[in-house]
C-alpha cells in the first residue's frame, strides 16, 4: 500500500485526529465562526419555513425520481451527449476514471491540466495520477489552489480551504508562489492567485470539470460556481474533460431550477450561483471560441452498491451543498481533515462506506449523537440519522460471503456482541431487571469513581438510592 | 407537534412510562411528574414490568437486541390510554422507532402503530392535550432551557418546555447562544468518541453559564446527565464547594414552583 493511500485509511487514527483537532482552539474557533456564518446566511435564504419545506420535498422528489429510473437516463444521457458530440466514457473504479483520463492526455500530448472544483476529481485522486504521468494538475478554484499550494486536501466540500486563516494564506502564496511579497489583504491575495491561474488558463492543454447536474433530455453538463475559473477550465483549454458519479443524471431540463435553487442557497446562502454552466458540445463550426473536443467520464467507485439497496440508496440523493456539515457539530467540532475522507462530515459518513468499503469507514459511523441536525437542513431530505444506524448496524452484523456491503461486518466483536447480548437479557425480563436495578440503587456506593472515557470530563454516574418503582411503592 | 388527546378529549388514566434513566438516576423527576399529573386529576398507572425503551443497543448499531426489549415494552400498555414519556428521546424511540423496528412482525409492528399514535412527550402532554398551565407561585428566577435534539427534531415538541416557562410569572427564560445544538451526549456516543463529545458538552456549559441563569431546565435526564455531569466535574475542578450551575428536570421545577409558599 503506497503513503498515499494510508491516508485513506480514515478508520485508522480517526480518534487521534479528533483529538488533536478539538484540543486546537484555533481551528475550533475558526470552524465555529465559518460555519456560524454559513448557517446563518442559509437561514436568511429559508425565512419561509413553507417555502423551504416545499422546495425541500419538491427536491426530494425530483432525486428520488430520477435515481428510480437511472439505468435508463444514463444511457438517454450517453445517446445524447454522444449526439452533441460529447465522448462518454464509463469508469468502475478510480483507476479506471484516473486511465481514461491520462488516456485522454495523452492522445493530446498534454503537459498541463487546468482544473475547475470537482470534488469526484478528488475521490479518485486525479492529482497524483497526473503528478505520476509528468502532467501538471492545476486547482484553478481559488480554495483548491490554496489547499494545492498547501500540499493538503479539501476540508470542506464546497469551501476547500476553510480551515486556513488568512495570515497562513499570506505566507502560503510568499512563500510558494514566486515573486510575492507577503501581504494579508484579502483583495490582494485574491489578485495574486487570479493572476497566477489567468496565464495558466491560457497555455493549458486540458481542463478539467465536475458536474452539478447532467440532463439527459438534452444532454447538457451543468456546473455551478462562483468564480468564473470553471467557464474558463470549460472553454479555454482546446479538451474539456468532465468527470461526475453516475447519480447526477437528471431527465429533464426542468429538474434542473429547483435544485439549483436548494444548492445554491444550502451551499453558502446565494439566491443563485455567480455563474451557471450549461455545456452542451464542444466548438462547431463557426463558432470562435470553445473546446474543439469535450469527454464526460461517469464513475460508478461504489454508487451501484448503495443503489441496490433501497435504503442506502437515498445516499445517491445528494447533491453537495455541504449544509450538513456546516450544521453538524461534529464537523464544527474537528473539521474536515480529521475524518481522513473525500467527503468529510454527515454525507462523508453516509456515502464512504460504499467507496471505502465499512473495514476503513465503520469508525466515522459512531461519529455521530444522532442529533438529527443534518437531516433537517438536507435540501434532499435524506435521512442521514437513520442511514448511520443502519450502518453501524452493517458493521456489527455476521459477515456474508457474498456481502451487500463491502466490510459488512467489519466492526465485529464477541466483546461487543456480548455485551450487547447481555443488556438485552436484563431489558426484556422485568425479573432481571429489577434484581440488577435494586443492588445497583441498594450498594450504589460500590460504584466505580471511574468510568472510563465518561470521567474524564464528568463526574461518575451514580445510581439514586431509591428507583422510580421504589419511591412509588412508598408513595402507594 | 400533537394537539389532540387520545380521543380528543381529556383523558382519565395515563400509562406512565418513566424510562431505565430516570428509574435508575432521576427518580425524583419521574415522581414529580407523577404527582404533577396526578394534581391534575389525571389516574397515572405505571406498570412495574417496564425497564427501557430499547434506544441504546439501536442507536449502536445493536437492532436485534433493541427488537428483544423493545418486544416486552409493548406488551405493557393494552388499555388505549395515552403513555406519556418524561423524555423527548425515549418518547421518539417508542412513537417512530417501534414501528419500524418490528416492520417484519406484522402482529406486534400493528401494535407498535397503535401504540405510536397514543405516545406523547411528558410536556406536549402537558400543554398540548391537558392545556395545563402552572400557576407560579415562586420568587423571580432566571432559568435556562436545554431541549433535547429528539423533542426538537424528532417529536417537535421543543415548544411545549418553552410555553410552560413563558407563562410562568416570576420566571425569566434566558436565551443561550447555539440553543438548538446538542449537547453531545448521544448515548454510546459520549464513550466512544468522548474527545468530541466531551469539547460539546464543555461548549454546551459555557453557552449556557454565559447567559448567567440561575439553573438549567430539561424534559430530557439524558442531557442532564451529561450537562450536570460536566457542570459538576467543571466545578470540582475549579475548586468551587456548591454548583455554579444547578439543573433538574422541568417537572420537578414546575411542581416545585406551583406548590403553595413554593421556594425557587
Amino acid at each position: 500500500m503506497s503513503e498515499h493511500t494510508m491516508q485513506f485509511m480514515p478508520g485508522a487514527g480517526f480518534r487521534a485526529r479528533a483529538r488533536a483537532a478539538v484540543d486546537n482552539p484555533a481551528l475550533r474557533r475558526s470552524f465555529r465562526a465559518a460555519m456560524d456564518f454559513l448557517i446563518a446566511k442559509r437561514s436568511a435564504q429559508f425565512d419561509d419555513p413553507l417555502e423551504l419545506e416545499t422546495l425541500r420535498t419538491l427536491g426530494e422528489q425530483i432525486r428520488q425520481y430520477n435515481l428510480g429510473k437511472l439505468p435508463e437516463l444514463l444511457e438517454q444521457l450517453e445517446a445524447r451527449l454522444t449526439g452533441n458530440g460529447i465522448q462518454v466514457h464509463w469508469a468502475e473504479t478510480p483507476d479506471e476514471a484516473n486511465a481514461i483520463i491520462l488516456g485522454i492526455c495523452k492522445a493530446h500530448s498534454a503537459k498541463l491540466m487546468v482544473k475547475g472544483k470537482s470534488m469526484v476529481s478528488e475521490e479518485i485522486e486525479l492529482n497524483h495520477a497526473c503528478a505520476a504521468a509528468g502532467i501538471e494538475a492545476m486547482e484553478s478554484d481559488m480554495g483548491e489552489y490554496i489547499v494545492q499550494l498547501a500540499g493538503e486536501k479539501p476540508s470542506h466540500i464546497i469551501m476547500p480551504a476553510i480551515h486556513k486563516t488568512k495570515e497562513e494564506i499570506a505566507h502560503l502564496f510568499h512563500d510558494k508562489v514566486d515573486g510575492v511579497a507577503y501581504t494579508d489583504n484579502v483583495d490582494e491575495l485574491i489578485q495574486i492567485g487570479r493572476r497566477v491561474l489567468r496565464e495558466k488558463f491560457l497555455v493549458a492543454d486540458i481542463g478539467l470539470s465536475g458536474v452539478n447536474f447532467a440532463v439527459a433530455e438534452t444532454g447538457t453538463l451543468c456546473l455551478v460556481e462562483n468564480e468564473g475559473n470553471g467557464r474558463l477550465s470549460t472553454t479555454a483549454p482546446p479538451v474539456h474533460i468532465a468527470i461526475t458519479g453516475i447519480e447526477k443524471v437528471v431527465e429533464k431540463l426542468a429538474h434542473v431550477p429547483p435544485l439549483l435553487s436548494l444548492l445554491t442557497r444550502s451551499a453558502t446562502g446565494q439566491n443563485i450561483s455567480t455563474y451557471f454552466n450549461m455545456i452542451s458540445g464542444a466548438r462547431r463550426p463557426g463558432e470562435k471560441d470553445g473546446p474543439h473536443e469535450v469527454h464526460l467520464v461517469l464513475l460508478d467507485n461504489g454508487r451501484t452498491q448503495a443503489y441496490a439497496d433501497e435504503q442506502l440508496r437515498t445516499t445517491l440523493q445528494c447533491i453537495r451543498c455541504g449544509a450538513c456539515m456546516n450544521h453538524c457539530p461534529v464537523y464544527t467540532r474537528i473539521g474536515g481533515h480529521a475524518y481522513g475522507t473525500t467527503y468529510p462530515g454527515p454525507i462523508g459518513k453516509i456515502v464512504s462506506p460504499h467507496l471505502l468499503g465499512l473495514e476503513a469507514t465503520a469508525t466515522l459511523t459512531t461519529a455521530s449523537s444522532l442529533c438529527g441536525a443534518c437531516g433537517e437542513v438536507c435540501p434532499v431530505k435524506i435521512p442521514i440519522p437513520d442511514l448511520l444506524m443502519r450502518l453501524r448496524s452493517e458493521a456489527f452484523s455476521a459477515p456474508h460471503d457474498d456481502p451487500r456491503l463491502r466490510g459488512q461486518g467489519a466492526a465485529r466483536s464477541r466483546l461487543m456482541s456480548g455485551v450487547w447480548q447481555i443488556w438485552a437479557r436484563i431489558y426484556r425480563s422485568p425479573t432481571l431487571y429489577g434484581i440488577t436495578s435494586w443492588l445497583a440503587s441498594r450498594f450504589n456506593c460500590l460504584t466505580p469513581s471511574r468510568q472510563g472515557p465518561w470521567t474524564a470530563v464528568r463526574t461518575p454516574l451514580k445510581p439514586a438510592p431509591k428507583r422510580l418503582r421504589d419511591l412509588l411503592k412508598e408513595k402507594a | 407537534m400533537q394537539t389532540q388527546g387520545v380521543a380528543g378529549k381529556r383523558p382519565a388514566d395515563i400509562y406512565f412510562f418513566a424510562t431505565c434513566v430516570v428509574d435508575q438516576f432521576f427518580p425524583g423527576a419521574g415522581l414529580d411528574a407523577i404527582t404533577l399529573l396526578e394534581r391534575e386529576g389525571i389516574r397515572v398507572h405505571f406498570p412495574v414490568a417496564q425497564t427501557c425503551c430499547g434506544q441504546p443497543a439501536y442507536t449502536s448499531g445493536f437492532p436485534d437486541q433493541a427488537r428483544a426489549v423493545a418486544a416486552h415494552q409493548l406488551t405493557l400498555f393494552p388499555e388505549n390510554w395515552p403513555l406519556v414519556v418524561p423524555s423527548g428521546s425515549c418518547a421518539g424511540m417508542i412513537k417512530h422507532h417501534y414501528p419500524r423496528l418490528f416492520a417484519d412482525d406484522p402482529q406486534r409492528r400493528a401494535q407498535a402503530e397503535a401504540l405510536s399514535l397514543r405516545v406523547y412527550e411528558f410536556t406536549d402532554f402537558l400543554v398540548n392535550v391537558l392545556g395545563y398551565a402552572a400557576q407560579d407561585q415562586g420568587a423571580e428566577c432566571t432559568v435556562v432551557l436545554h431541549t433535547s435534539c429528539s423533542a426538537r427534531r424528532e417529536m417537535g415538541v421543543h415548544l411545549s418546555s418553552r410555553q410552560l416557562l413563558d407563562g410562568m410569572k416570576g420566571v425569566t427564560v434566558a436565551m443561550q447562544d447555539h440553543e438548538s445544538e446538542c449537547c453531545g451526549f448521544g448515548g454510546t456516543f459520549s464513550l466512544k468518541q468522548p474527545e468530541i463529545s466531551a469539547a460539546m458538552v464543555a461548549d454546551k456549559l459555557e453557552s449556557l453559564k454565559a447567559t448567567g441563569a440561575e439553573r438549567v431546565l430539561s424534559a430530557d435526564c439524558g442531557c442532564l446527565m451529561n450537562i450536570l455531569g460536566h457542570a459538576a466535574w467543571k466545578d470540582a475542578q475549579d475548586g468551587q464547594t456548591s454548583a455554579t450551575l444547578p439543573g433538574e428536570h422541568i417537572a420537578s421545577f414546575l411542581l416545585r414552583r406551583t406548590e403553595q409558599g413554593a421556594a425557587k
